[in-house]
């Protein structure tokens, strides 16, 4: 115990509490105040690299607690191996290995069938954050940022001193390489500690293994529920996983072709922001404005480039490098101004209602499944569409607790942070009580019922890094809620079928039920014969079949 | 009046027969059996029903309740038949017999045999049906003349001479006589409080007789504490619980009856009943240890105040009511003990009956 206090002070020294101590005398003698130049302050202004920056900061991009740290670092390996996989146009075969190596030390493999990585891109693919394909372009895909994968490998690194391995083959015939990769932090580039040709069986694909410090739960909020939520988004994919304690998952393939490609789209002008819109002017190769507006957005012909460029009061030809933040802003008003066609929407690759109902029959059974698929809308110029689905009377769920609302993100299930999410908020916001389910004020609604909600976007807004709960745009709420009514409409139509057919059986038993005994007491009261009994009981249950009450 | 009963029973039946066989949904009009149902007849001293009826009408809804109605009633004309008598339970046990229209539990019996006992405005007793429950324990000054079951012969018991023991109100008194010299009656809500005043012999040094109730006083208790009073103009003196409990169901129900009987509350009332205590000002005066009050104790207390004739008739009553939800707390009769087990005896209950004039009303 008293070592491992001293392990601690030790390793707190240089960070920055460390200087709060050194103040410490200072302010016991108040006169002493050391004056500091503005010199001595620049010898300790220096540059912070990102790796740098996440090191301290590793909650942003969910790795706040060891639990979480597990699921975060499957969760980045997946999506890259999925998105690669479909990328390349392959059915993707997915492969999960989780091996416990103590309590709090895990090892994660994810092994994917993919396209593989050309032997020169590997190290920086994981070595070295922010760097990735996803970031410069707008295009549906579940990685965005280029951070996830190697910012896992970083955790991996820091928390048990382990590399990130990756093998990986680009293709048939050629070799496959073993690459074990660590990152400079301060300079956030890759150090390749070995790079070897291997022995590998697949043909085409990418291995991933990293040494983490995490720990293991099972339930919903655990890895087996993200592999679980993941395949019933992904039914093209086939997963197979091993969890920590040796249990093998398949989750078989539903679907036997990829979903349409997503298509990459150029920003919609709306969508840009000022300073995104100077960098752009400047770093762009077209030589006049209208040569700018037209080839670097989405929506804007010549001729609306020449009116944009009239209305913010710049010449057509002018040369965009030229703009300073005058220029900029002026074009910024202008295109803001501007009434522009929606962003081209058919570039977004929806799971569709048959899949979004196989995938939920394929994981739960239930007396009554609907989906809805809706169209796309546009939030600050980028295209997204939602879909939603639900099983209702879901054998294995309490019919008294909150509904299971799954919600995912291009595919991606969001497992934390549900109270924060646009999604959660949208489905407490809809009446469920007009779809005959239970529901109390500012609550999920009660009923035995899996409810899954997906967004797909070129650039899903999300509220952190992490990538766990959507903002809230008063667009994509609005179009949530539209899709949630579709659903509800659904499956109220259910309930009450159930209901009126439910309630004329009761009807028709409780006849046949009771109406004898009134003619029993009556007899017996009355003296009356048989004859006359059956009289009566024939009369009143001709009356009340009759009645509709 | 049970001779009258079968005929009224007929011609219920009569008519939900006619009603059947003119093709009409038949119906039949209950009393209402709530409080909102009667009214506080202060000069006779009791809650007497109103004409507040409500309408059961056969629908696939109550066709099953209907039945179960009719076949009550039915039990109920044989048991007079017959001269016989059958327990609640027994009649719920009877029910079996009668396939889907069975009961499932006792309260569901119970709550059709009210309906019609309220429908014909008789006792239960006088349908046939006899209560489980226990009449409540007698002490004292008192003996009581019966009649042997067997011989007929008369029989006369002392309850002087039950030892630790006691006499035990059976569940029909009307045949019942009573001598006794005692100036008042004592009627105690717990068996422990009994048992302490009837281990020390208080009866003697009083020169009064005990009851015990045992909670809410059974009707034959009532009733046999009404005919004792009537009959040797004895003062009944009533000691609860100080809590909403005590007061309000306990009391109120002893002397001026329920919303739930109240077609019958003109027998089963004990008008010139007085209460002792646990008064609220009791709490105080005597130092009692309390408890905080409970939920359902301050919205019993409430609806007291708000919905019951008789607090809103004594005002007295609701001031006390008022009075204790302020205090915010209770104290059980047994918290006296807290002086010493026989402070109650030798202190307390002196120190109050000394003084019934101030007693509550």
């Amino acid at each position: 115990m008293a070592q491992a206090l001293k392990k601690d002070t030790k390793k707190q020294s240089p960070s920055p509490r460390g200087k709060k101590s050194e103040a410490a005398p200072a302010a016991k003698a108040p006169k002493k105040i050391v004056q500091l130049t503005a010199m001595d302050l620049a010898e300790k202004q220096r540059e912070i690299s990102v790796s740098e920056f996440f090191t301290k900061n590793r909650h942003l991009l969910g790795f706040d607690s060891p639990a979480k740290a597990l699921l975060t670092t499957v969760k980045e390996a997946v999506d890259n191996a999925l998105d690669a996989c479909e990328e390349a146009g392959i059915l993707p075969d997915l492969l999960i290995e989780i091996q416990e190596i103590t309590e709090t030390r895990y090892r994660v493999a994810v092994q994917d069938n993919g396209p593989g990585i050309v032997k020169a891109q590997v190290p920086k693919i994981f070595g070295q954050l922010l760097y990735g394909s996803k970031f410069h372009r707008l295009r549906q895909s579940r990685g965005q940022q280029g951070i996830g994968i190697s910012a896992a490998g970083m955790y991996g690194q820091l928390t048990t001193g382990k590399p990130i391995t990756v093998i990986s083959r680009p293709g048939p015939g050629k070799p496959a390489h073993k690459f074990d990769i660590q990152i400079d932090t301060r300079r956030n580039t890759p150090v390749v500690i070995a790079d070897n040709e291997v022995e590998w069986t697949p043909a085409h694909g990418t291995r991933v293994e990293l040494e983490i410090e995490a720990t293991y739960k099972k339930g919903r909020h655990s890895v087996d529920g993200y592999v679980e939520q993941t395949a019933m988004a992904n039914p093209h994919a086939q997963v197979t996983y091993i969890s920590p304690s040796a249990e093998r998952f398949e989750y078989a393939r539903v679907a036997p072709e990829l979903p349409k490609a997503p298509q990459e789209i150029k920003p919609h002008p709306h969508g840009v922001e000022l300073g995104i819109l100077l960098r752009m002017l400047h770093e762009t190769k077209a030589k006049s404005l209208r040569a700018f507006l037209s080839s670097e957005f989405s929506r804007v012909s010549p001729a609306v480039a020449d009116e944009i460029a009239k209305s913010a009061n710049l010449p057509v030809l002018y040369s965009p490098q030229k703009a300073a933040r005058t220029q900029a802003e002026a074009l910024y008003n202008a295109i803001q101004a501007t009434k522009l066609m929606a962003p081209p929407a058919n570039v977004l690759s929806p799971i569709g209602e048959e899949l979004l109902i196989e995938g939920l029959k394929k994981q739960v059974e239930a007396r009554f499944y609907a989906a809805t698929s809706r169209s796309p809308s546009v939030y600050r110029g980028n295209p997204f569409l939602i879909e939603a689905a639900l099983a209702f009377g879901a054998e294995h769920l309490p019919a008294d607790e909150p509904i299971t609302l799954l919600r995912y993100a291009n595919r991606v299930p969001l497992l934390y942070q549900q109270a924060a999410c646009a999604v959660t908020k949208s489905v407490i916001q809809t009446n469920w009580k007009a779809y005959g389910v239970l529901q109390s004020r500012g609550a999920l609604p009660t009923a035995p019922m899996i409810l899954m909600v997906h967004i797909a976007s070129v650039w899903v807004p999300f509220t952190s890094e992490s990538k766990e709960a959507v903002a809230s745009y008063p667009e994509i709420t609005k179009d949530i809620k539209l899709a949630l009514q579709d659903v509800g409409r659904k499956l109220g139509i259910y309930i009450r079928r159930g209901l009126r057919e439910a309630d004329a059986e009761k009807k028709r038993s409780y006849i046949e039920k009771y109406i004898p005994h009134i003619g029993i007491a009556l007899q017996e009261i009355l003296n009356i014969s048989d004859k006359e009994r059956d009289k009566v009981c024939a009369t009143l249950k001709d009356t009340l079949e009759r009645s509709r009450s | 009046m049970s001779e009258n009963l079968v005929p009224k029973i007929k011609k219920e039946a009569k008519g939900v027969e006619d009603q059947i066989l003119r093709r009409k949904k038949p119906t039949m009009s209950f009393p209402v059996r709530s409080l909102a149902n009667v009214r506080y007849l202060v000069k006779e001293g009791y809650f007497e029903i109103r004409g507040l009826k409500k309408e059961r009408t056969l629908t696939v809804n109550t066709v099953k309740t209907f039945a179960q109605t009719l076949r009550m009633m039915a039990l109920s004309k044989t048991l007079v038949e017959t001269d016989d008598l059958a327990t609640k339970r027994e009649a719920y046990y009877v029910s079996k017999n009668w396939g889907d229209a069975r009961f499932l539990e006792q309260t569901e019996s119970d709550t059709v045999m009210d309906d019609v006992e309220a429908l014909f405005e008789v006792n239960r007793e006088q349908m046939g049906f006899a209560p489980e429950e226990k009449g409540g324990d007698v002490s004292g000054a008192l003996v009581v003349v019966d009649k042997d079951p067997d011989t007929g012969k008369t029989i006369r018991i002392d309850c002087t001479k039950f030892g630790s023991g006691a006499y035990s109100i059976p569940i029909s008194v009307e045949h019942l006589k009573f001598e006794t010299d005692a100036k008042f009656i004592l009627v105690i809500e717990t068996a422990g409080m009994f048992q302490r005043l009837v281990k020390h012999g208080y009866w003697k040094k009083a020169n009064c007789i005990l009851v015990s109730m045992g909670g809410v006083p059974t009707r034959a208790c009532r009733r046999f504490i009404r005919r004792l009073a009537d009959a040797r103009k004895l003062a009944v003196y009533v000691f609860v619980d100080g809590d909403p409990y005590g007061i309000s169901n306990i009391y109120r129900t002893f002397k001026v009856g329920s919303g739930n009987a109240a077609h019958i509350n003109e027998f089963f009332c004990v008008p010139q009943a007085r209460f002792l205590g646990i008064t609220p000002q009791d709490i105080i005066d005597y130092k009692l240890p309390t408890h905080p009050l409970k939920e359902v104790d301050v919205k019993r207390a409430k609806d007291a105040i708000k919905n019951d004739p008789f607090f809103q008739h004594h005002k007295p009553w609701a001031t006390a009511m008022e009075q204790l939800m302020g205090m915010g707390v209770r104290a059980e009769q047994q918290a006296l003990a807290a002086h010493g087990l026989n402070y109650v005896m030798e202190t307390y209950l002196p120190e109050k009956i000394a003084h019934p004039e101030k007693f509550l009303p």
